[in-house]
C-alpha cells in the first residue's frame, strides 16, 4: 500500500471562481452582499423594502438563489432592480461558479450594490465563499433565539446580523430573548453589527440603510 | 447537505491523480475547519454513491476536524473555541477574535499500488 500527499483544497474550484466575483467587484466598485438565513426569515421582503427605499441613494441588483422556481425573482422585479435567478435544483446552496455565470447577465456596470439571495438555508451555504465583501445573516423573531448557540458557523461568519419580524415581537409577545440572541452572537463574532428590523413596518430599517450606504461609499 | 458538493469536489481531484498514477485508490485523508460544518457520515454517504462504478468505489475516507482557535484580548493566549463555552479557558472571559478556520484539504491517498518509477517521481512513501 502506498500513500501520495496531496495537500489540495478541496473547494478550490469554486474558490477560484469567488475570488474573479471579488475581482469583478473590485474593479467595478461593486458591493457585494451574500445573504443567508433559514427558509422564511424574510430576505426577499428585506431585499424589495431596501432597494425601493434607497432608489434614489443605491442602485441594486439582485442575484436569487432557490432551488427551484422564480417566485422570489418576481417580488423582486417589481422594484424595478435587474435580478437573475438562479435555480440550483435541489442543491442547498449557491455556489461561485453559478453566481459567476449570472454577473454575465447583470448590467453591473450601473450598479452600486449586487445582492445575493442565499438558497434559505442557516448551514450549508455558510461554507461556500462567493466572492461577496460580507455575509449578511438574517434571523427572524419566530425561529427562535437559539439560533446563533445551535448554528455557531454562519453567525461567526457574517459582518451583519439582521433580526427581522420585530413586530411579531411586539404584537405576539413572542418567546423570544433578544439579549440573549445579540450576546449569543457577539460571544461568536465579537464585531457583529446588529439591526432588530421589521421589513414588513418598517422599524429599525433605518440603521441598516445607513450602515449600507456606508459600504458603498467607502469602496 | 453541503457535503454533497464537497464529495462531488473531493472524488474529482482523487480520480484525476488516480488516473496520473495509474493505480487504485484504496483510502484518502482528509482535514478541515470547524466553520466547514463537516458531519463525516453524511460526506461519506455522499461520497460513497458518487463513487459507485469509479475507481474509488469502495475508499474509505478519513476525516480530520481541526479545531477553531481564537486569540484572547485580555490575557493574550490562543486556544481551541468550544462554541459550547465561547470563553477564554485561561481568564474565563468573553473577549477574543477568532483566528482564521483550517482550509478543506485534501492531505493525501492511498492506493493499493504505485508504478515503482511513479512512486520515486512523487516523493511518496511506503506504509
Amino acid at each position: 500500500m502506498q500513500k501520495i500527499n496531496v495537500g489540495k483544497k478541496i473547494l478550490g474550484a469554486n474558490e477560484e471562481y469567488a475570488l474573479r466575483n471579488n475581482l469583478l467587484f473590485a474593479e467595478k466598485k461593486t458591493l457585494c452582499l451574500n445573504m443567508i438565513s433559514s427558509p422564511g426569515s424574510g430576505k426577499t421582503t428585506i431585499l424589495t423594502r431596501t432597494i425601493n427605499e434607497l432608489k434614489d441613494k443605491i442602485r441594486v441588483g439582485v442575484i436569487e438563489g432557490d432551488i427551484q422556481t422564480d417566485i422570489d425573482a418576481e417580488k423582486i422585479r417589481t422594484t424595478g432592480a435587474p435580478v437573475i435567478q438562479i435555480n440550483t435544483e435541489g442543491a442547498c446552496h449557491l455556489s461561485a461558479i453559478q453566481v459567476n455565470r449570472a454577473l454575465t447577465q447583470l448590467p453591473i456596470d450601473g450598479l452600486d450594490m449586487v445582492c445575493i439571495e442565499n438558497v434559505g438555508n442557516l448551514v450549508c451555504p455558510s461554507a461556500f465563499f462567493l466572492g461577496e465583501n460580507a455575509k449578511i445573516v438574517v434571523l427572524s423573531v419566530a425561529e427562535g433565539d437559539d439560533k446563533p448557540a445551535k448554528y455557531p458557523a454562519i453567525f461567526a461568519k457574517s459582518k451583519v446580523l439582521l433580526i427581522n419580524k420585530m413586530d411579531l415581537l411586539t404584537a405576539t409577545q413572542a418567546d423570544f430573548d433578544i439579549e440573549r440572541v445579540k450576546t449569543d452572537a457577539r460571544k461568536l463574532n465579537k464585531d457583529i453589527e446588529i439591526f432588530p428590523i421589521s421589513a414588513k413596518s418598517g422599524e429599525g430599517m433605518y440603521s441598516w440603510y445607513e450602515w449600507l450606504e456606508k459600504q458603498v461609499k467607502n469602496l | 447537505m453541503h457535503e454533497g458538493m464537497i464529495a462531488q469536489n473531493l472524488l474529482a481531484i482523487i480520480l484525476q491523480h488516480a488516473e496520473e498514477h495509474n493505480a487504485k485508490p484504496t483510502a484518502a485523508r482528509i482535514s478541515c475547519g470547524k466553520l466547514y460544518a463537516v458531519n463525516d457520515e453524511a460526506l461519506c454517504f455522499a461520497f460513497d454513491a458518487l463513487a459507485q462504478g469509479t475507481s474509488c468505489e469502495g475508499m474509505q475516507l478519513q476525516i480530520e476536524h481541526k479545531p477553531l482557535q481564537a486569540h484572547c484580548k485580555s490575557c493574550s493566549e490562543t486556544f481551541n473555541v468550544d462554541f459550547a463555552k465561547p470563553k477564554c479557558p485561561n481568564c474565563e472571559k468573553g473577549d477574543f477574535e477568532l483566528l482564521p478556520d483550517a482550509p478543506l484539504i485534501l492531505e493525501e491517498i492511498e492506493f493499493e499500488e504505485l508504478p515503482c518509477n511513479d512512486w520515486q517521481k512523487n516523493k511518496t512513501h511506503q506504509e
